[in-house]
């Protein structure tokens, strides 16, 4: 096995995904019974390929027979590009498993089930190609097939006034942030002398234009990532889509923006900056706080989902912005560890996200409803998405022991190696992101208490919910593999570390060696001393101990009697007296008021009824999109000056464009 | 081995005496109040006839509100192993160091809480949302103080932590003390103790930890409750143990063990009167004054390491 | 700095000074006028202690003479004075709500950030312990001022100027063991003739426009075109 075999298997993933998108053209019966499969297969062969990418380790490049004739596409395998496409991989994969039950529901309908089965595949196709672009001009190609196919995804139930405008949104976005990275890639190129990745390395740039050239970066990538404050285009478009398309957006898409900073940052510009590592906290630590505040906020459950993406991409880049940070500092091992832990976020988010939404879309599917005020008691009615659920809701949480608390352990270690710092305000401000981490991550905890305890508890707030049934085994088996690796990422982090560990030691030139130094048990990043995480040992004594427990207390034919809940001897409760979404975050709303646009109030309705109604906005519309809407709106009117129908006013400009041209030319 | 050993008999010790020192706060609370009051050991008493009882649930109640008593009291419990009590030779504070004890207790909590919501009442719901309201705004402060701690002691391992305080002359640091103040008011929000909480208050409208546990009978509440009172003692060990470690074994020799457990009981004996006395002056707050209290609890720590990283270090 | 290698009076100076430090923030953060008239005597009374206990350790006779003259002005009659003003202004029940006290706390601790950022250099240049207590010393200073800026309470905005002389008086204390004992008696006697200043002030604004809100002194601005 060599990476050459990696890169292989990767192209034999394209085109198997290309296969899919094209099998979905054909009859009705072929296309159920291959395009998924096809799409599965793909999933898995890139899942293969970026795992003999990093057992392996190494580069390989192969030229694609197309592009044009003096710069042919050439794609490229290393670690870093297997380690995303691993993670494009699996939730491909378990999408593929997922999909075929999930996209039965809207046979019938209105909507071409070639369209979505196409351009899934194409959207696929995209992003693996992304991942193994080596010059800016076939990253930009990939790039815009990925946010177009994924564009007519978003825009697939175009019946919909709302979700249109949705898709419009989320294709100016991918297009402001697209002409922002190809700048980028334009200021690298310019003084590398050549539009491959290999040319651009070698780029000598003073501070000023790296600078700029990393500003490009971050305001493309952090767009599609979806940071504060570009990021209110991806609460609209990403519930839009299907929730097996939801799932790949939010899990894996905003991973390939990931993919994109680092590849430029760490790889492409090479040197780095303390300012920039500045920034970089700033913003992921705003995206993270006003992320999960929003999550909190919302109702629409796959809206929720798409804010709180939001707030993980934050935490990612709080770790690769803690990496840039010590790296320019002159402290590469801490930085490693900032870096391994940004890392393993982008696997556990891939992999909670994508189940989230698909236990969001199985709510969909079977109960046809995606607002939380609707729902309750959906535990009993659908045990086990419930139970996948509750698996996604405990690792988004960052409890132990699930994966998502493996990287906050790893964030939150990065951030107290500070001390070692010089600058006594970088020391400072350091922890104080920690905080802000903390924060976050018991606001994430309070949202999902409310999203499981509203959705799955209780009682069924709706008659549709009520008559839930459970969904095909297809949609189960394909929750429960991502579930099964949310707990094997939190139990055996060791192994994936190492196994991820290839990723630094190429880019940065060490890995973590320390990390699995006193055996698999014992989680040491940088030594024991310091600090250690024995995940299978807490794993395991929490498992025995329950098992303990429940054998020495409920043993026997100890049953419980049932009866009517007490509630301090009221009369029975009704579904309706429950507390509702809304009504948990009360507190918090009004704590951190500040950060929406909150309008409620009680009005009188023509019957006389009074109804309470409450309206939370974000403030990035009216900070940042409305006057930038309202500027490109007076701009175009001030053209439309020009457009003043005699035809000599037109000759007129065609010619002083003409001599304006020459004079430049010349 | 012998560590692990001794590692299971500490974490039996934490069970046996978090009961203890319930019952002497209350004992102590009843005196101040001219009380003669129920013996100290009246909450094992409690515990056993509640263990003793049949268990009564609601029929809207699904399988995780039975599954939850098991999984916070767990996981509450083995939080609690990992904080050194008698001696700092714990080979379950390497394995759990000071941020997996708060994720042990967040796993904790969010069950307590999902199992508030469970039986879909006003109360259990109302209670959740106070519930993670509060410890929302308690954890960046504690979490702040922590580390402020392990900036210091350049560990998360509480024993290392604790070792590291232990190691040459005893001095003042301006971060400890801050940092004790935070965790202080951290302790009594988490805990739900008053001014945050009143542990023995059955008013609707002002419980927030006994309207989540409100439709639990029998064992499970049994289990509730004793999860509850060792979350009181995790807290009470860790604000003397780090804070006041002197007496506290560092290897595991039977004499030492004695002399610890003797000062480790007068250490928490006094803290308990402090608790009890702090109970009997103050009132409960309001729930929208919590913030400024938490807010307090998060200024004091973040002060901490700010005169850490100012006056402490000062490169 | 390692602390281990300080004496426990040293020590104790420099926990003192964070003691400082936070008073500060509790001024700040006050609402009631009477607390917040006491949080000015507890820091008044830390600043004599911080120049008793140096004047201890470095054996600066002069600097006992500024820490009883400190308690004294600072920590007993300019609060005294201040709190009888105060009832016969009537003012003792009043409470004034921040806007956004989360706001002004956190802009408190930035402006500490931001004073040992500046002090850096200094603190590198020579290793007197104390010196770490200058970057504390700007801290009260700037916070005194933020609390001029975010009061509108007349009363209040002079316990932030008087804050403000604790915070140039600790710089003093720490930099340069005190200030020459002709300067800092001529400092006192300023700060003693303000107060009496102040007090008359209080109340020829109070006759004028009927409270000690200073916004309602907008109207000596020469701006009147937005006025109705």
């Amino acid at each position: 096995m060599s990476i050459t075999l990696a890169l292989q298997l990767a192209e034999g993933a394209i085109g198997l995904s290309l296969l899919s998108a094209l099998v979905s053209f054909f009859p009705a019966t072929i296309r159920r019974r291959v395009a998924m499969p096809l799409f599965t297969l793909s999933g898995l062969v890139a899942l293969a390929a970026g795992l003999v990418a990093l057992i392996n380790g190494g580069v390989a490049t192969a030229q694609l027979p197309l592009g044009l004739p003096w710069l042919p596409w050439q794609v490229r395998m290393d670690v870093l590009s297997g380690f995303f496409l691993s993670i494009i991989g699996v939730v491909s994969f378990a999408v593929g498993i997922y999909a075929p039950g999930y996209v039965r529901g809207f046979e019938g309908g209105k909507d071409s089930l070639r369209v979505l089965g196409g351009f899934t595949g194409l959207f696929l196709a995209g992003m693996m190609l992304v991942v193994l672009a080596d010059d800016a001009f076939m990253f930009m190609v990939a790039w815009e097939l990925m946010s177009l196919s994924s564009y007519f995804l978003v825009a697939w139930h175009h019946d919909s006034a709302a979700n249109r405008r949705a898709a419009f949104l989320y294709l100016l976005m991918a297009h402001i942030g697209g002409l922002s990275i190809l700048l980028g890639f334009g200021v690298l190129a310019s003084f590398g002398g050549g539009f491959t990745f290999e040319a651009m390395r070698g780029a000598p740039l003073s501070f000023g234009w790296a600078s700029v050239a990393f500003v490009l970066a971050f305001i493309g990538f952090g767009m599609k990532a979806g940071l504060v404050p570009l990021h209110a285009w991806l609460p609209e478009a990403h519930p839009v889509a299907p929730s097996h398309i939801s799932a790949l957006m939010s899990g894996v898409m905003l991973k390939v923006a990931v993919y994109g900073f680092i590849r430029f940052v760490f790889d492409l510009i090479g040197t780095v900056h303390w300012q920039w590592g500045v920034a970089v906290l700033i913003v992921g630590s705003l995206s993270a706080i006003i992320g999960v505040l929003l999550a909190l906020m919302q109702n629409d459950l796959k809206r929720l989902l798409a804010y709180s993406s939001v707030e993980n991409l934050g935490i990612i880049f709080i770790g690769l912005g803690l990496a840039l940070l010590f790296l320019a500092e002159g402290h590469p091992l801490i930085a490693t560890f900032a870096f391994v832990a940004a890392l393993y976020h982008c696997i556990n988010h891939a992999l909670f996200k994508g189940l989230l939404f698909l236990g969001a879309g199985a709510i969909l599917h079977s109960a046809n409803e995606r607002d939380l005020e609707k729902m309750g008691g959906l535990l009993r009615r659908m045990p086990w998405t419930g139970f996948f659920f509750l698996v996604g809701s405990i690792s988004i949480a960052a409890l132990p022991p699930f994966n998502g608390f493996v990287s906050e352990w790893l964030s939150f270690q990065a951030a107290l190696q500070a001390w070692q710092l010089e600058g006594g305000v970088l020391r400072s401000i350091v922890p104080i992101v920690a905080s802000l981490l903390a924060l976050t991550g018991a606001l994430v905890a309070a949202t999902f208490v409310k999203v499981y305890g509203v959705a799955f508890l209780g009682q069924a707030r709706s008659r549709a919910v009520r008559r839930a049934r459970r969904v095909p085994l297809s949609m189960r088996a394909g929750q429960g593999i991502l579930a099964f690796l949310c707990l094997l990422l939190g139990v055996l982090p060791t192994f994936f570390i190492d196994l991820i560990n290839a990723v630094p030691r190429e880019m940065l030139g060490q890995g973590l060696s320390q990390v699995s130094a006193h055996g698999w048990l014992w989680l040491t990043p940088i030594s024991q001393q310091t600090a250690s995480y024995g995940a299978p040992l807490v794993a395991m004594i929490l498992f025995v101990a329950l098992v303990l427990g429940l054998w020495l207390v409920g043993r026997g034919a100890r049953r419980v009697r049932l009866g009517d809940a007490w509630d301090c001897g009221y009369a029975p409760p009704t579904p309706s007296m429950q507390y509702t979404g809304t009504a948990f975050v009360q507190p918090i709303r009004r704590i951190f008021g500040l950060l929406f646009q909150i309008s409620d109030g009680v009005e009188t309705q023509q019957d006389g009824r009074r109804r309470y109604y409450l309206q939370v906005v974000d403030r990035a519309w009216g900070l940042l999109y409305a006057p930038i809407a309202r500027w490109v709106e007076w701009s175009s009117r001030q053209v439309v000056r020009l457009q003043s129908g005699s035809i000599r006013t037109y000759l007129g400009w065609t010619l002083a464009t003409l001599l304006l041209l020459l004079w430049l030319v010349v | 081995m012998a560590a692990w050993g001794f590692a299971l008999i500490q974490s039996l010790l934490y069970l046996a005496l978090a009961p203890l020192l319930v019952g002497w706060v209350h004992k102590v609370k009843a005196r101040l109040q001219n009380r003669r009051g129920a013996p100290i050991w009246q909450p094992y008493r409690d515990l056993y006839k509640l263990f003793a009882k049949e268990a009564r649930m609601a029929h809207t109640a699904s399988l995780l509100f039975r599954a939850a008593p098991y999984i916070v009291f767990v996981a509450t419990w083995l939080a609690a192993a990992a904080i050194p009590l008698l001696s700092t030779d714990l080979p379950t504070a390497a394995m759990a160091d000071v941020i997996v004890i708060a994720g042990l207790l967040g796993l904790a909590r969010f069950f307590l809480a999902l199992a508030g919501m469970d039986v879909g009442t006003a109360f259990g719901g109302m209670g959740a949302s106070r519930e993670m309201f509060v410890s929302a705004l308690a954890e960046p402060a504690m979490l702040m103080a922590v580390f402020t701690l392990a900036m210091t002691a350049h560990s998360t391992n509480l024993a290392s932590v604790v070792e590291y305080q232990l190691l040459g002359e005893p001095f003042l640091r301006p971060s400890y003390l801050f940092a004790l103040a935070a965790l202080v008011l951290v302790a009594i929000a988490e805990t739900g103790r008053i001014p945050v909480d009143n542990p023995s208050t059955h008013l609707e409208l002002t419980m927030i930890h006994e309207a989540m546990i409100l439709e639990y009978s029998g064992r499970h509440l049994a289990l509730m409750e004793w999860a509850a009172q060792l979350k009181l003692l995790l807290y009470a060990a860790l604000l003397v143990n780090v804070f006041l470690p002197w007496g506290i074994a560092q290897s595991i020799r039977p004499d030492m063990l004695g002399m610890a457990f003797v000062l480790l009981v007068v250490k928490l004996a006094l803290l308990g009167v402090a608790l009890a006395v702090s109970e009997t002056v103050l009132a409960k707050m309001r729930l929208f004054r919590v913030p400024a209290f938490l807010n307090l609890a998060l200024l004091l720590a973040l002060l901490g390491l700010m005169s850490h990283v100012i006056l402490e270090v000062g490169s | 700095m390692n602390m281990a290698l300080l004496s426990l009076l040293q020590q104790l100076i420099i926990v003192l000074a964070a003691a400082v430090m936070f008073s500060s923030f509790v001024l700040l953060g006050q609402v009631r006028l009477v607390a917040a008239i006491h949080a000015f005597a507890w820091q008044g009374f830390l600043v004599a202690m911080v120049t008793a206990l140096v004047a201890a350790s470095d054996g600066h006779g002069h600097l006992y003479f500024s820490a009883i003259l400190t308690l004294g002005l600072k920590a007993l009659l300019i609060p005294w004075m201040l709190h009888r003003q105060v009832r016969r202004l009537e003012l003792d029940r009043h409470r004034e709500s921040l806007s956004h006290p989360a706001l002004v706390i956190m802009a408190a601790l930035g402006l500490v950030i931001f004073s040992y950022w500046l002090v850096l250099p200094l603190v590198q240049a020579e290793m007197q312990f104390t010196r770490n207590i200058v970057a504390v010393s700007l801290a009260v200073v700037l916070i005194g001022l933020l609390m001029m800026v975010v009061r509108t309470q007349a009363v209040a905005q002079v316990l932030g100027f008087m804050s403000m002389e604790n915070g140039l008086f600790l710089a003093a204390v720490s930099a340069t063991a005190g200030m020459p004992l002709v300067v800092e008696l001529g400092v006192a006697f300023d700060v003693l003739v303000a107060m009496v200043l102040f007090g008359v002030f209080f109340f020829q604004i109070r006759e004028g426009i009927d409270s000690l809100d200073v916004d309602r002194m907008n109207r000596l601005t020469e701006r009147t075109g937005d006025e109705p």
